[in-house]
């Protein structure tokens, strides 16, 4: 096998078809880009679920004074029996890993410091104003309905507040840029192989006067569909190489902007940045291989 | 050497066979002229023996090989072992003389040790010293024709097929391709030329298959093109 034949003979076919190479390479990036951004986010959430479900609690508020539930309303304010009551139920539930009673100062300390960098929410809330609670912690978050449903009406119990609810909300809208990127990506794709298997199928036919002649003298397949095969990876090779700027742009840009938003402790290690980056290489380098191949079977009699 | 048996092969989009019941034996180092009128066979012959086609019926056994058993991945194997000429040259139009014949030994991965030793020799073999780097478009049709025979001989094949060689020349220069073909059958290799030109079978006095209508209608040890009547 001689390398420096072949590798002029690729050379000279992503000359001559520039503009479809060009075409093929941009497609290739653009998609694989949405594919590994895709696959970025979706680490992403995996990771921001795990750290979250280590720390999400369901909350169950007691009755005050000046509580305006119905519950609340009927049976007046929470009693130290009623707390009593209900902490040993909690307690004695197989779903809840773990109960904390709060009081009520504690509950506004914990507020204060919370929102210590934003005072008009400090100064608006008052001590009294954030009833005692019971901060429930779940061996499965996802079971949190069922421990709600048994507390639910209970005398003493103002309302059940459970932080699931709402981050099911902003995961909600990640799966579905997840799944948006995806589908996006695998249209993409399928738009990337036609493209390529046409600009082997116009290669092929450029040059079917060398490849006849290789035919006769006895070349074999292989030889004669090496130039195109590697033809195929090079393009889908430098795609992949343009969506990993992107992959890595978006890493930093994007994902690290919603961390700070959102003030999540979680960042995605260069490890799974790197697999990404991995996995949409090879997915590009093998689609433009298999696409050629697959177009050579049928343009590239031998 | 090349060895058929029976042969019929019909084209799918045809009702008359290209080849009806042909058997012809060719010996190692014979000079065999196959003559016909168009369409009568005599291309399909030659494909047949390259394996480009296959028969519908019968055997055709090239170099010891029974092509029907051949895998299709041996075939670029059985290919080496057999030189082919043409009536449109078919060289590559962006090399020149010398690029063109080492085309043949760089895509069967020859080195180029081995492909700067031989290619000179054939080039003079066909009668083209001096002319290595001459680009196609810089040579007469029968200069292009021997870089095109050199090419097709450069691999030192069993078997040289030839497929009308002389059919875009004029008479005196033909004269001369005759003469480079003779050169190689006295090398020992089988040649097997198609050709319309009767002046040139006349000339050589060797061999004449005649097919009409795909069947073998004529064959003389020292022929003539003409019927001999």
């Amino acid at each position: 096998m001689r390398a420096q034949f072949v590798l002029s003979e690729i050379w000279i076919g992503l000359r001559r078809n520039l503009t479809m190479t060009v075409a093929v390479i941009t497609t290739v990036a653009i998609s694989l880009a949405l594919f590994g951004g895709g696959l970025l986010i979706n680490q992403q959430v995996s990771q921001m679920r795990q750290y979250w479900d280590e720390r999400v609690t369901l909350t169950i508020y007691m009755c005050t004074e000046i509580s305006n539930s119905r519950t609340c309303e009927e049976n007046g304010p929470a009693t130290d029996e009623q707390r009593q009551q209900i902490q040993q139920d909690l307690e004695s539930m197989g779903q809840v890993k773990s109960v904390e009673y709060v009081t009520a100062e504690q509950a506004y300390k914990d507020f204060q410091e919370r929102f210590s960098n934003n005072q008009a929410m400090v100064d608006a809330v008052r001590k009294g104003d954030i009833p005692d609670n019971f901060r429930v912690q779940l061996e499965d978050p996802t079971k949190y309905q069922a421990v709600a449903d048994e507390m639910e009406g209970r005398p003493g119990i103002d309302t059940i507040y459970d932080d699931q609810a709402v981050l099911e909300q902003f995961f909600g809208l990640l799966d579905g840029l997840t799944a948006a990127a995806l589908t996006v990506s695998f249209v993409q794709l399928a738009a990337a192989a036609l493209l390529i298997g046409n600009t082997v199928r116009l290669a092929a036919y450029n040059r079917r006067k060398e490849t006849g002649i290789m035919r006769l003298v006895g070349a074999s397949n292989f030889y004669i569909q090496l130039p195109f095969l590697l033809e195929g990876a090079i393009a889908g090779l430098i795609g992949g190489i343009i969506a990993s700027g992107f992959i890595v742009a978006a890493r930093f840009l994007l994902l690290t902007r919603i961390q700070e938003w959102f003030q999540f402790d979680v960042t995605l290690s260069t490890g799974s940045l790197l697999s990404v980056i991995g996995v949409s290489l090879i997915l590009g380098v093998l689609l433009c291989t298999v696409a050629s191949f697959l177009t050579l079977r049928r343009y590239l009699r031998v | 050497m090349i060895h058929f048996e029976n042969v019929t092969k019909v084209y799918t989009t045809q009702k008359h066979p290209a080849l009806e019941n042909v058997s012809i034996d060719v010996d190692k180092g014979e000079f065999v002229f196959l003559v016909g009128p168009s369409g009568s066979g005599k291309s399909t012959f030659l494909r047949l023996v390259l394996k480009e086609e296959k028969p519908t019926r019968g055997r055709v056994h090239v170099a010891g090989k029974d092509l029907a058993r051949l895998s299709n991945w041996k075939v670029p194997h059985l290919r080496r072992r057999i030189g082919c000429v043409f009536q449109d040259f078919r060289l590559l139009p962006n090399k020149n003389v010398f690029e063109n014949v080492a085309f043949a030994l760089e895509v069967i991965g020859k080195p180029r040790r081995f492909i700067r030793k031989v290619v000179p020799e054939v080039v003079e073999l066909v009668g083209l010293e001096g002319k290595a780097d001459r680009m196609p478009d810089e040579l007469s049709g029968g200069e292009q024709q021997r870089v095109a025979i050199a090419r097709a001989f450069v691999n030192r094949p069993q078997i040289l097929l030839a497929d009308e060689p002389t059919g875009n020349i004029d008479p005196a220069t033909s004269i001369g391709i005759m003469k480079v073909l003779d050169r190689i059958n006295r090398t020992g290799t089988t040649v097997v030329m198609a050709t319309h030109d009767a002046a040139i079978v006349d000339s050589m006095r060797k061999r004449v298959i005649e097919l009409e209508e795909g069947e073998v209608v004529r064959d003389q040890t020292r022929g003539v093109y003409g019927q001999a009547y």
